[in-house]
Protein backbone atom coordinates (compact mmCIF):
# COMPACT_ATOMS: atom_id res chain seq x y z
CA UNK A 1 0.00 0.00 0.00
CA UNK A 2 2.55 2.14 1.42
CA UNK A 3 4.94 1.02 -1.83
CA UNK A 4 1.92 1.84 -4.31
CA UNK A 5 1.04 5.26 -2.86
CA UNK A 6 4.82 6.63 -2.61
CA UNK A 7 5.07 5.29 -6.68
CA UNK A 8 2.13 7.54 -6.96
CA UNK A 9 3.17 10.43 -5.62
CA UNK A 10 6.48 10.00 -7.44
CA UNK A 11 4.92 9.65 -10.66
CA UNK A 12 2.73 13.00 -10.14
CA UNK A 13 6.20 14.70 -9.04
CA UNK A 14 7.59 13.29 -12.39
CA UNK A 15 4.32 14.68 -14.10
CA UNK A 16 4.93 18.04 -12.36
CA UNK A 17 8.63 17.77 -12.80
CA UNK A 18 7.75 17.35 -16.70
CA UNK A 19 5.25 20.55 -16.99
CA UNK A 20 7.35 22.77 -15.35
CA UNK A 21 10.11 21.25 -17.83
CA UNK A 22 7.69 22.16 -21.07
CA UNK A 23 6.96 25.92 -19.33
CA UNK A 24 10.69 26.44 -19.24
CA UNK A 25 10.69 25.13 -22.81
CA UNK A 26 8.03 27.72 -23.54
CA UNK A 27 9.66 30.58 -21.93
CA UNK A 28 13.55 29.65 -23.49
CA UNK A 29 11.69 29.72 -27.16
CA UNK A 30 10.22 33.34 -25.98
CA UNK A 31 13.62 34.63 -24.83
CA UNK A 32 14.85 32.91 -28.55
CA UNK A 33 12.08 35.17 -30.05
CA UNK A 34 12.92 38.24 -28.44
CA UNK A 35 16.28 38.06 -29.10
CA UNK A 36 15.21 37.03 -32.82
CA UNK A 37 12.95 40.71 -33.04
CA UNK A 38 16.05 42.65 -31.91
CA UNK A 39 17.85 40.96 -35.21
CA UNK A 40 15.04 41.80 -37.28
CA UNK A 41 14.98 45.50 -35.64
CA UNK A 42 18.68 46.11 -36.55
CA UNK A 43 17.73 44.48 -39.98
CA UNK A 44 15.12 47.24 -40.51
CA UNK A 45 17.49 50.02 -38.96
CA UNK A 46 19.76 49.10 -41.57
CA UNK A 47 16.99 48.98 -44.27
CA UNK A 48 15.67 52.71 -43.56
CA UNK A 49 19.51 54.02 -43.46
CA UNK A 50 20.13 52.26 -46.43
CA UNK A 51 16.64 53.02 -48.26
CA UNK A 52 17.91 55.99 -50.02
CA UNK A 53 21.01 54.82 -51.39
CA UNK A 54 19.99 53.66 -54.83
CA UNK A 55 23.30 54.71 -56.29
CA UNK A 56 21.49 55.44 -59.72
CA UNK A 57 20.44 51.97 -59.43
CA UNK A 58 16.40 51.76 -59.37
CA UNK A 59 14.51 52.36 -56.42
CA UNK A 60 11.55 51.14 -54.80
CA UNK A 61 9.13 52.52 -57.29
CA UNK A 62 10.29 50.77 -60.14
CA UNK A 63 10.62 47.64 -58.20
CA UNK A 64 8.11 46.87 -56.21
CA UNK A 65 3.94 45.49 -57.19
CA UNK A 66 1.41 46.34 -54.28
CA UNK A 67 -1.21 44.23 -55.95
CA UNK A 68 1.72 41.27 -55.51
CA UNK A 69 2.93 42.32 -51.88
CA UNK A 70 -0.85 42.57 -51.13
CA UNK A 71 -1.05 38.95 -52.36
CA UNK A 72 1.92 37.25 -49.85
CA UNK A 73 0.26 39.73 -47.39
CA UNK A 74 -3.03 37.87 -47.90
CA UNK A 75 -1.78 34.49 -47.89
CA UNK A 76 0.54 35.19 -44.71
CA UNK A 77 -2.21 36.66 -42.86
CA UNK A 78 -4.74 32.90 -43.90
CA UNK A 79 -1.92 30.95 -43.00
CA UNK A 80 -1.64 32.34 -39.39
CA UNK A 81 -5.28 31.70 -39.11
CA UNK A 82 -5.13 28.00 -40.67
CA UNK A 83 -2.22 27.33 -37.85
CA UNK A 84 -4.29 28.53 -34.98
CA UNK A 85 -7.38 26.55 -36.17
CA UNK A 86 -4.58 23.51 -35.97
CA UNK A 87 -4.08 24.63 -32.76
CA UNK A 88 -7.33 24.83 -31.38
CA UNK A 89 -7.85 21.08 -32.99
CA UNK A 90 -4.90 20.17 -31.27
CA UNK A 91 -6.55 21.31 -27.67
CA UNK A 92 -9.31 19.41 -28.56
CA UNK A 93 -7.16 16.11 -29.17
CA UNK A 94 -8.75 16.31 -32.82
CA UNK A 95 -5.46 14.44 -34.74
CA UNK A 96 -6.76 14.69 -37.77
CA UNK A 97 -8.16 17.76 -37.81
CA UNK A 98 -4.25 19.30 -36.85
CA UNK A 99 -2.53 17.34 -39.65
CA UNK A 100 -5.50 18.85 -41.87
CA UNK A 101 -5.22 21.99 -40.86
CA UNK A 102 -0.87 21.97 -40.89
CA UNK A 103 -1.54 20.84 -44.59
CA UNK A 104 -3.37 23.60 -45.76
CA UNK A 105 -0.65 26.03 -43.84
CA UNK A 106 2.03 24.52 -45.20
CA UNK A 107 0.34 25.24 -48.98
CA UNK A 108 -0.56 28.81 -48.31
CA UNK A 109 3.38 29.19 -46.70
CA UNK A 110 3.94 27.38 -49.99
CA UNK A 111 2.49 29.91 -52.03
CA UNK A 112 4.18 32.64 -49.66
CA UNK A 113 7.60 31.67 -50.71
CA UNK A 114 6.93 31.04 -54.45
CA UNK A 115 5.58 34.63 -54.60
CA UNK A 116 8.79 35.69 -52.99
CA UNK A 117 10.99 33.55 -55.11
CA UNK A 118 9.31 34.56 -58.27
CA UNK A 119 9.94 38.65 -56.80
CA UNK A 120 13.18 38.26 -56.46
CA UNK A 121 14.06 36.23 -59.60
CA UNK A 122 12.11 39.33 -61.44
CA UNK A 123 14.14 41.67 -59.60
CA UNK A 124 17.51 40.25 -60.41
CA UNK A 125 16.68 39.37 -63.66
CA UNK A 126 15.86 43.38 -64.45
CA UNK A 127 19.81 43.56 -62.81
CA UNK A 128 18.13 44.68 -59.61
CA UNK A 129 20.69 42.54 -57.62
CA UNK A 130 21.90 42.96 -54.31
CA UNK A 131 25.56 44.54 -54.96
CA UNK A 132 23.77 47.23 -57.43
CA UNK A 133 23.42 49.68 -54.19
CA UNK A 134 23.00 49.74 -50.51
CA UNK A 135 19.14 50.00 -50.71
CA UNK A 136 19.28 46.54 -52.35
CA UNK A 137 21.65 44.91 -50.14
CA UNK A 138 19.35 46.17 -47.33
CA UNK A 139 16.33 44.99 -49.18
CA UNK A 140 17.85 41.39 -50.10
CA UNK A 141 19.21 41.16 -46.35
CA UNK A 142 15.91 41.91 -44.40
CA UNK A 143 13.14 40.22 -46.56
CA UNK A 144 15.36 36.73 -47.11
CA UNK A 145 16.56 36.72 -43.94
CA UNK A 146 12.96 36.75 -43.09
CA UNK A 147 11.79 33.96 -45.79
CA UNK A 148 14.55 32.05 -44.57
CA UNK A 149 13.30 31.84 -40.89
CA UNK A 150 9.68 31.08 -43.28
CA UNK A 151 11.10 28.35 -45.21
CA UNK A 152 12.53 26.66 -41.37
CA UNK A 153 8.81 27.41 -40.00
CA UNK A 154 7.41 25.43 -43.09
CA UNK A 155 9.99 22.53 -42.42
CA UNK A 156 9.06 22.51 -38.54
CA UNK A 157 5.24 21.92 -39.56
CA UNK A 158 6.43 19.30 -41.78
CA UNK A 159 8.27 17.37 -38.61
CA UNK A 160 5.62 18.15 -36.71
CA UNK A 161 3.09 16.53 -39.17
CA UNK A 162 5.32 13.72 -38.99
CA UNK A 163 5.68 13.28 -34.85
CA UNK A 164 1.91 13.97 -34.74
CA UNK A 165 1.41 11.04 -36.84
CA UNK A 166 4.31 8.81 -35.46
CA UNK A 167 3.43 9.85 -31.70
CA UNK A 168 0.08 11.23 -30.96
CA UNK A 169 -1.03 14.28 -29.33
CA UNK A 170 1.45 13.44 -26.42
CA UNK A 171 2.35 16.09 -23.99
CA UNK A 172 5.83 17.06 -25.72
CA UNK A 173 4.64 16.80 -29.16
CA UNK A 174 1.49 19.82 -28.20
CA UNK A 175 4.32 21.57 -26.49
CA UNK A 176 6.36 21.62 -29.60
CA UNK A 177 3.12 22.61 -31.97
CA UNK A 178 2.69 25.88 -29.25
CA UNK A 179 6.36 27.22 -29.54
CA UNK A 180 5.83 26.49 -33.41
CA UNK A 181 2.84 28.39 -33.76
CA UNK A 182 4.39 30.75 -31.73
CA UNK A 183 7.37 31.31 -34.08
CA UNK A 184 4.45 31.08 -37.25
CA UNK A 185 2.40 34.03 -35.70
CA UNK A 186 5.93 35.88 -34.99
CA UNK A 187 7.01 35.47 -38.51
CA UNK A 188 3.30 37.35 -39.74
CA UNK A 189 4.30 40.39 -37.21
CA UNK A 190 7.41 40.73 -38.51
CA UNK A 191 6.03 40.96 -42.06
CA UNK A 192 3.75 43.30 -41.01
CA UNK A 193 6.26 45.65 -40.66
CA UNK A 194 8.12 44.45 -43.76
CA UNK A 195 5.16 45.80 -45.77
CA UNK A 196 4.34 48.93 -43.53
CA UNK A 197 8.61 49.80 -43.42
CA UNK A 198 9.73 48.33 -47.05
CA UNK A 199 6.72 47.83 -49.97
CA UNK A 200 4.37 50.94 -48.69
CA UNK A 201 6.60 53.80 -48.31
CA UNK A 202 8.97 52.55 -51.14
CA UNK A 203 5.99 53.42 -53.78
CA UNK A 204 5.30 56.43 -52.03
CA UNK B 1 0.47 25.60 -21.30
CA UNK B 2 -2.37 28.03 -21.52
CA UNK B 3 -4.93 29.06 -18.74
CA UNK B 4 -8.30 27.13 -19.61
CA UNK B 5 -10.18 30.30 -18.76
CA UNK B 6 -8.01 32.55 -21.29
CA UNK B 7 -8.11 29.65 -23.81
CA UNK B 8 -8.53 30.85 -27.32
CA UNK B 9 -11.53 30.09 -29.68
CA UNK B 10 -12.03 29.95 -33.03
CA UNK B 11 -13.90 33.17 -32.71
CA UNK B 12 -10.54 34.68 -30.83
CA UNK B 13 -8.49 33.52 -33.69
CA UNK B 14 -11.28 34.93 -36.50
CA UNK B 15 -11.32 38.22 -34.86
CA UNK B 16 -7.85 38.70 -35.16
CA UNK B 17 -8.05 37.63 -39.06
CA UNK B 18 -10.71 40.64 -39.96
CA UNK B 19 -9.19 43.13 -37.50
CA UNK B 20 -6.09 42.49 -39.95
CA UNK B 21 -7.48 42.45 -43.12
CA UNK B 22 -8.99 45.89 -42.26
CA UNK B 23 -5.80 47.10 -40.57
CA UNK B 24 -3.57 45.80 -43.81
CA UNK B 25 -6.46 47.05 -46.06
CA UNK B 26 -6.29 50.62 -44.92
CA UNK B 27 -2.56 51.14 -45.86
CA UNK B 28 -2.91 49.51 -49.34
CA UNK B 29 -6.01 51.42 -50.33
CA UNK B 30 -4.21 55.18 -49.25
CA UNK B 31 -0.97 53.89 -51.18
CA UNK B 32 -2.78 52.74 -54.34
CA UNK B 33 -5.32 55.61 -54.21
CA UNK B 34 -2.52 58.36 -53.43
CA UNK B 35 -5.89 60.03 -51.81
CA UNK B 36 -3.50 62.37 -49.06
CA UNK B 37 -0.17 63.58 -49.39
CA UNK B 38 2.67 61.38 -48.99
CA UNK B 39 3.75 62.21 -44.97
CA UNK B 40 0.27 62.01 -44.39
CA UNK B 41 -0.12 58.76 -45.51
CA UNK B 42 3.24 57.65 -44.01
CA UNK B 43 2.06 57.75 -40.59
CA UNK B 44 -1.47 56.06 -41.08
CA UNK B 45 0.94 53.45 -42.55
CA UNK B 46 3.00 53.89 -38.79
CA UNK B 47 -0.27 53.95 -36.50
CA UNK B 48 -2.08 50.55 -38.53
CA UNK B 49 0.77 48.67 -38.26
CA UNK B 50 1.45 49.57 -35.12
CA UNK B 51 -2.56 48.72 -33.93
CA UNK B 52 -1.82 45.60 -36.14
CA UNK B 53 0.83 44.15 -34.01
CA UNK B 54 -1.07 44.95 -30.77
CA UNK B 55 -3.88 42.95 -32.74
CA UNK B 56 -1.14 39.61 -33.53
CA UNK B 57 -0.15 40.00 -30.15
CA UNK B 58 -3.51 39.73 -28.16
CA UNK B 59 -5.35 38.08 -30.85
CA UNK B 60 -2.99 35.40 -32.28
CA UNK B 61 -0.13 34.97 -29.89
CA UNK B 62 -2.78 35.53 -26.83
CA UNK B 63 -0.81 38.10 -24.80
CA UNK B 64 -2.33 39.58 -22.10
CA UNK B 65 -2.25 40.28 -18.49
CA UNK B 66 -4.35 37.70 -16.39
CA UNK B 67 -2.73 34.66 -17.97
CA UNK B 68 0.82 35.41 -19.74
CA UNK B 69 3.87 34.21 -17.53
CA UNK B 70 4.71 37.71 -16.12
CA UNK B 71 8.51 36.91 -16.91
CA UNK B 72 7.50 36.56 -20.83
CA UNK B 73 5.79 40.02 -20.87
CA UNK B 74 9.21 41.69 -18.96
CA UNK B 75 11.20 39.90 -21.82
CA UNK B 76 8.85 41.28 -24.13
CA UNK B 77 9.29 44.66 -22.31
CA UNK B 78 12.80 44.72 -22.67
CA UNK B 79 12.85 43.56 -26.25
CA UNK B 80 11.12 46.26 -27.30
CA UNK B 81 12.91 49.03 -25.22
CA UNK B 82 16.31 47.76 -26.46
CA UNK B 83 14.52 47.90 -30.62
CA UNK B 84 13.39 51.54 -29.61
CA UNK B 85 17.24 52.39 -28.49
CA UNK B 86 18.70 50.78 -31.10
CA UNK B 87 16.68 51.21 -34.00
CA UNK B 88 15.80 55.00 -32.86
CA UNK B 89 19.36 55.75 -32.07
CA UNK B 90 20.46 54.44 -35.48
CA UNK B 91 17.64 56.25 -37.84
CA UNK B 92 19.09 59.81 -35.79
CA UNK B 93 22.34 59.07 -35.93
CA UNK B 94 22.47 58.41 -39.57
CA UNK B 95 19.84 61.20 -40.62
CA UNK B 96 21.41 63.67 -38.81
CA UNK B 97 25.19 62.63 -40.19
CA UNK B 98 23.45 63.00 -43.43
CA UNK B 99 22.12 66.21 -43.57
CA UNK B 100 25.44 67.27 -42.34
CA UNK B 101 27.35 65.98 -44.88
CA UNK B 102 25.11 67.72 -47.09
CA UNK B 103 24.93 71.05 -45.64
Amino acid sequence: MSAAESSASTVLASDHAKTSDFEAREFGFWLYLMSDAIIFALLFATYVVMSQNIAAGPGGKMLFSLPHTMGETFLLLCSSLTFGFATLASMARQKGRVILWLIVTIALGIGFVAMELSEFSGMIAAGATPQVSGFLSAFFTLVGTHGLHFSFGMLGILVMMGQILTKGLTPPVLSRLYRLGLFWHFLDIVWIAIFSVVYLPGVL
Amino acid sequence: MQNLRHAPTHKTYITGFVLALILTAIPFGLVMSGLFPATATLSVIMIAAIIQVLVHLTFFLHLNFASTPRENLLALAFAAILIFIMVGGSIWIMFDLHMRMMG
